[in-house]
Order: structure tokens, then C-alpha cells, then sequence
């Protein structure tokens, strides 16, 4: 059973690097919201510190939803999901260990690519290590929470739009902590409340690492049947 | 090749009842196949012979009915057990021909082994020279023939095949056959959908006709 | 059946090419090696501080180059472009190809030695000033054109599309630089700082000029270098396929 889930995230991992999609167009988009949220706000920099933490963990958020759509879907098409329903391992293991590959090739670039975009808005050096460490913590979220709207709509044409719209409600407590934990250093705060916010960050993606693969699965359950 | 299960199974189905999106499709159905046989379904389309196998892979539900594979493992369901070669080939473009077959023995090898080694299989649909060649260059007929080699990297007594013979050519179509009947020769079992004549040397034939409506 | 001009397009231009690029890339290079010595003896060692900015002012010779080159190799994308939309000639498709990563690794560069020089100058990493903000707009083009190329795997299939892309970019790119300076000077009245003008002294001129036309012999060599492995994977590409068939 660990060797077919390693062979399976294996799989996802070299296919999302050989297509060429995937984690590179997350970050690429995640870079060209950022840049457009600052030109629509205007180039003050004491504004855009302010509002750092917020445009980036939005901007995150809406380049992790963008890769969203192809996580079931491509394997739906092509009749691959037939035959990994058919082999050892429950879905419940195949939607984990498929959201788990959508981490490492769109989250976790994501991650690295947000302390540079820290810099464009000029966000301030003590903010840093909050703003990543709640990224880290809340990006496997994003992933296990968004297999639940990819796979809610893997049959539907056009599904990648509706799976944003179905997803993101369920983002909102991910948005809330990750932005919380960043603002309480921006603002000054002593280290225990913006420790109770990533704490509470640790919780929903606890929480969604077990009901993302159980509602995921449930969905491709009905799209296979 | 060893054989995927020394001793004898039988598939069994009573009175299978099939429901496709509000519209019966079939009821009533019953057949047994064994250790060796090879079932052949016939019938227009839309008589439920994709359905059928979709339905023993566990792809599809049953509407009413029983399954089973008796001799098989008790508590793994038919489905697992089983092979399934559908119309889509599940093959990614951005794979070559090994590594598409590495991928599927390792995820799909289950304990208990006895399966060909991943060139081996791939010699044995005459793939050999291509296994390092990208999927996307590959015919119709060299895709499907890539597809039936998954058949042969993990061990699974029951092949469920949907019209493999199409988009084979002569020469290929015979190396279904030989393959066929090589699984069968080692105690598998085998339900096949076809329009064509597969070349096996005995078969039994499951009408799925619907004949009560012409009636 | 082809008609003979496409034939030659097909064949006997790749050929040539091969052969005449084989035979320029390696003295092209070491002239390159030769001219960015010079520079860069110039403009680390044989040039004064700037009296104001220090030994900072040193990112220009890499900096200014750089952010010519974006320019520059843009616009010898969008002519490759349009010659391959028009005439369909397969070189120049593969010459709009190779020249887009090293363009984007031009703008890549002007932007982080901007980054760098402006730390220093203004106390932080980045700002949205019009010249650094166009340049990361262009950078954004010569992404999406690159995404574009990745995402269809047929070279022929892609050649249309990307042609398209690359001259509407072309096209936006003035337009772009316009609005953006409108919109800087919207919000900062005062501009915070020029670089280029009448004021730049001849003891820094010589070095920029220098590394200008060693950055510019290099993209040459980098271009034929990707010109010649864009052909070559096309062929191995194009016997896979007839591997496949045989």
C-alpha cells in the first residue's frame, strides 16, 4: 500500500514537471496578481506595507485555486481514474496522496516565492518570518480543502470556475489566521496572540487534512459511478 | 509467467440488474464463468455489454444483484481482483512507454506477485523497441497494445475486456489472442465485450440482446 | 504533394542553417569572452566611483545593459515573429523560440540589479517606479509567451499563436510604458531618480558602452546556441515520431 501511494505522488509529481503547467503558472500568476493589486492601489509604500500581508495571502490563495481544476480532472478524461479506483488502495489515499502532490508542486513553490514578493511591497523585515510560517501551515489546507471542489465538479465542463466558487468559503478561516498572524506583528502585538493565530491556523489545516480526502472522495465516488 | 492463483475461481453473477442514467438497462442476469473460460458478450449497442463490465470492476453500481469471485481473495472486492481494459487507455503523453508501465506495476502490485517484469511485458506485445520512445508518439493500435501490457505487470485472475480488438491490426489482434489464451491456460478467467472475432480456440458467448422487447 | 519553396522551407533552410551557425558559434564566443573582459575590467576596476552613490553606482554597467537587452531581444522576437506569421519560415519561428528565455532572463536581471542598486539608494528593495514597473510588466509578456510555447507541444501548432502573442506585445509594450508613467506620476509628482541623461560622464560611458555590446554578443551566442538544440529536438522529435511509425 506505501509503495502504490508513493508510486502514485511519484507520478503527479513528474507529470506536474514535465507538462510545465502547474506549480510554475501558480507562481507566475501569483507574482502578476501582486503586481496588479499594486498598481490598482498606487505605489505609496507605507500603504502597501500595511496591506501586505493581505494582498499576499489573497493573492495565494487565488493562484492556488487557478491549478485547481486539472488535479482529478485530466485523470477523469483519460480513464486513469477507472483504474486507480480499481487498485489497492481506498480513494480516500488517492485524493490524499493527490492533494499532498498538489501541495509540494503548488504550494510549497508558492511558499517560496512569497518573501520575495514581500519584497515588491515593500513589507516590513519583522513581518517576514510570521507571514511565512503561517503560509507554511495554511498552504496544505488550500490543497486539501480545494480537492473537495476539484472533485465535486471533475465531470462538469467549465468545472474549474465553479470549484473556485465552492472552495472558497471553506478558504475564509485560512485566510482570516494566516492574514491574523502577520497583521498582530505589524501591529505590534506581544508574540502570544499572534502564537494563538497560527495555532488556530494549525487547527483548520489539521482539521481539513482529514475532511478533504473523506469529501473528495465521496465526490469522485459519485462522478465514477 | 506463474499462474495468478493455483487454484480454481469461478465468477459468479445472479440476477444483475443495471440502471443507467433512469433507463434499464438489463435485469435478471445470470452467468458463471470459470478458472479457464473465456466469456464472450455480444448484443447491439446499448445492450449493457460495457455497462456489464464496468459493473463487475465495481465502476458501476448494481442496481440489484450478487457478485462474486468465489475461490478468489474473500475480502477484497471484484473489482480489485479484476483487469480492466476500457476505451480510454489511461496513457499520459508526457511519460515514455517504460515509464508508464513502471508506474502501473508498482501501483497496482499487489502481494502475491507472479507477474512478468516490465520489459518482458512489453516484448511480449512487441513494444520492446519502443520502451524508451514518449507516449505521445505513439499509433492507436501501439497505444492499445501499450494498454493490454498493464494486464500482464500485476496479477489479476480476471481480465474484464471492453472491444480490445479495435484499433489492432491483424498481426496485434493475434498477440490478444495468444495473450488470451495464455492467461486463461494458467486458470484466469476472462469476460470480453466485442464486435469482432478474437480467434479464441473455445469460448462461451452471454447474449445481452434485448429480446423481451421485440416481443 | 508540396510545392518546391516549401520543401526548402522545410529542409534545406534548417540545414544551412546548421551549417553556418556550426562554423560562427565558437569564434563568436570567444570574441564575446574577449569584449566582456574589457568591460568588466572597465567598470569594476578602471572606473572612479560615482561621488554621490559610491562604488553602488557599479550595478549600472550590469544593470543598464540589461534592461537595453530586454528591449532589444523583444524586439528581435517580434520581427522573427512576424517573419514566421508571414513568410512561415521554420528559422525564424525557432529564432522568435530560443530568444524568449534569454530576453526574460535580461528583464530578470535588469529587475533584480535595479532591486539591488536601489536598496542603497532609496532604503528599500523595491519601488513602483515607472521604469522598474514597465520592465516587470515586459517581464510578465515574456512569461506568458513562454507558457504559451510550453503548453502546446507541437512546434508547428504553436508558431501562429505565439507569433500573435509576441507582436501584440509588441504593440502594448509603448503603451504600457506610457500608462504606467501616468500613473507614477499621478501618485509622485517629483521623480526620484534618473539614470540615463547627458550628465553621465565619459570615464562611465566607455565601460557601459562596452559591456553593451558584450551583453548584446552574448545574446547572440546564447541565441544561436538555443537556435541550433531548437532544431535538433524538432528532428529527434520529428524521427520519434517516424520510429513510432516504422
Amino acid at each position: 500500500m506505501g509503495r502504490a501511494i508513493a508510486a502514485l505522488i511519484a507520478r503527479d509529481l513528474r507529470l506536474a514537471v514535465r507538462a510545465g503547467g502547474g506549480g510554475g503558472m501558480a507562481v507566475f500568476f501569483f507574482l502578476i496578481t501582486v503586481s496588479v493589486v499594486a498598481v490598482g492601489v498606487g505605489p505609496n509604500l507605507s500603504l502597501l506595507a500595511q496591506i501586505a500581508p493581505g494582498i499576499l495571502w489573497v493573492a495565494l490563495l487565488l493562484s492556488s485555486l487557478l491549478t485547481l481544476e486539472r488535479l482529478f480532472q485530466a485523470d477523469l478524461e483519460d480513464g486513469t481514474l477507472d483504474l486507480l479506483a480499481m487498485g489497492p488502495l481506498p480513494l480516500e489515499a488517492i485524493a490524499a496522496a493527490k492533494a499532498f502532490s498538489h501541495w509540494l508542486t503548488t504550494g510549497l513553490p508558492l511558499l517560496v516565492a512569497a518573501p520575495l514578493l514581500g519584497l515588491l511591497l515593500n513589507l516590513p523585515v519583522n513581518v517576514f518570518p510570521p507571514l511565512i510560517l503561517s503560509m507554511a501551515i495554511g498552504t496544505p489546507a488550500l490543497s486539501f480543502l480545494g480537492a473537495i471542489g476539484a472533485a465535486l465538479t471533475v465531470g462538469v465542463r467549465r468545472g474549474g470556475l465553479l470549484a473556485s466558487l465552492l472552495v472558497v468559503p471553506f478558504y475564509v478561516p485560512v485566510l482570516i489566521f494566516g492574514v491574523g498572524a502577520a497583521d498582530e506583528a505589524i501591529s505590534g502585538a506581544p508574540p502570544g496572540v499572534m502564537l494563538q493565530a497560527l495555532s488556530l491556523l494549525g487547527a483548520v489545516t489539521l482539521a481539513s487534512l482529514v475532511i478533504g480526502p473523506v469529501a473528495a472522495a465521496a465526490g469522485l465516488r459519485a462522478a465514477l459511478k | 509467467m506463474a499462474p495468478p492463483a493455483a487454484r480454481m475461481m469461478t465468477l459468479r453473477a445472479a440476477d444483475l440488474a443495471c440502471i443507467r442514467g433512469g433507463r434499464l438497462v438489463y435485469e435478471g442476469l445470470s452467468f458463471e464463468v470459470a478458472s479457464g473460460e473465456a466469456l464472450v458478450l455480444v448484443g447491439p449497442n446499448g445492450a449493457g455489454k460495457s455497462s456489464l463490465l464496468r459493473q463487475i470492476a465495481g465502476l458501476v453500481e448494481r442496481a440489484a444483484g450478487d457478485l462474486t469471485l468465489e475461490g478468489g481473495k474473500e475480502d477484497t472486492p471484484v473489482g480489485e481482483q479484476a483487469h480492466y481494459l476500457g476505451h480510454l487507455d489511461a496513457l499520459k503523453p508526457a511519460f515514455s512507454v517504460e515509464e508508464t508501465l513502471r508506474f502501473w506495476a508498482a501501483f497496482l502490485d499487489g502481494p502475491g506477485g507472479g507477474a512478468l517484469d516490465v520489459l518482458p511485458a512489453l516484448d511480449a506485445v512487441r513494444l520492446g523497441d519502443l520502451a524508451d520512445l514518449s507516449v505521445a508518439y505513439l499509433s492507436a493500435g501501439q497505444r492499445k497494445r501499450l494498454a493490454l501490457a498493464r494486464l500482464l505487470v500485476a496479477p489479476r485472475p480476471l481480465w474484464l475486456l471492453d472491444e480490445p480488438s479495435v484499433a489492432l491490426d491483424k498481426a496485434s489482434t493475434a498477440i490478444l489472442a495468444e495473450l488470451m489464451e495464455a492467461h486463461m491456460a494458467l486458470g484466469g478467467l476472462i469476460v470480453a465485450a466485442t464486435h469482432l472475432e478474437l480467434g479464441l480456440k473455445r469460448q462461451l458467448t452471454l447474449d445481452l440482446s434485448p429480446r423481451r422487447q421485440v416481443a | 504533394m508540396l510545392t518546391a519553396s516549401q520543401r526548402l522551407q522545410a529542409f534545406a533552410n534548417p540545414t544551412r542553417f546548421m551549417a553556418l551557425s556550426g562554423r560562427l558559434v565558437a569564434p563568436l564566443g570567444v570574441l564575446t569572452a574577449a569584449v566582456m573582459a574589457v568591460g568588466l575590467y572597465f567598470a569594476l576596476f578602471a572606473s572612479p566611483p560615482d561621488y554621490q552613490q559610491g562604488e553602488t553606482v557599479r550595478i549600472m554597467y550590469i544593470h543598464v545593459p540589461s534592461a537595453w537587452l530586454s528591449l532589444f531581444v523583444y524586439s528581435v522576437m517580434a520581427v522573427a515573429s512576424g517573419v514566421a506569421l508571414v513568410f512561415r519560415h521554420p528559422i525564424a519561428d525557432v529564432c522568435a523560440k530560443a530568444a524568449a528565455p534569454i530576453g526574460a532572463a535580461f528583464t530578470f536581471l535588469a529587475l533584480v540589479t535595479g532591486s539591488l542598486w536601489g536598496e542603497p539608494m532609496w532604503g528599500t528593495w523595491w519601488v513602483w517606479d515607472a521604469r522598474l514597473t514597465s520592465v516587470l510588466i515586459l517581464f510578465f509578456i515574456y512569461l506568458g509567451y513562454m507558457a504559451l510555447r510550453a503548453t502546446i507541444d507541437d512546434p508547428h501548432a504553436a508558431t501562429r499563436p505565439a507569433a500573435v502573442l509576441a507582436l501584440v506585445g509588441f504593440v502594448n509594450v509603448p503603451i504600457i510604458h506610457y500608462s504606467v508613467n501616468w500613473w507614477n506620476t499621478l501618485h509622485q509628482p517629483a521623480s526620484v531618480f534618473r539614470i540615463d541623461g547627458p550628465t553621465v560622464a565619459s570615464s562611465m560611458l566607455v565601460p557601459l558602452m562596452t559591456l553593451a555590446v558584450g551583453f548584446t554578443l552574448f545574446f547572440v551566442v546564447m541565441l544561436l546556441v538555443r537556435m541550433r538544440a531548437e532544431v535538433l529536438r524538432r528532428r529527434v522529435r520529428a524521427m520519434s515520431l517516424r520510429r513510432a511509425e516504422g
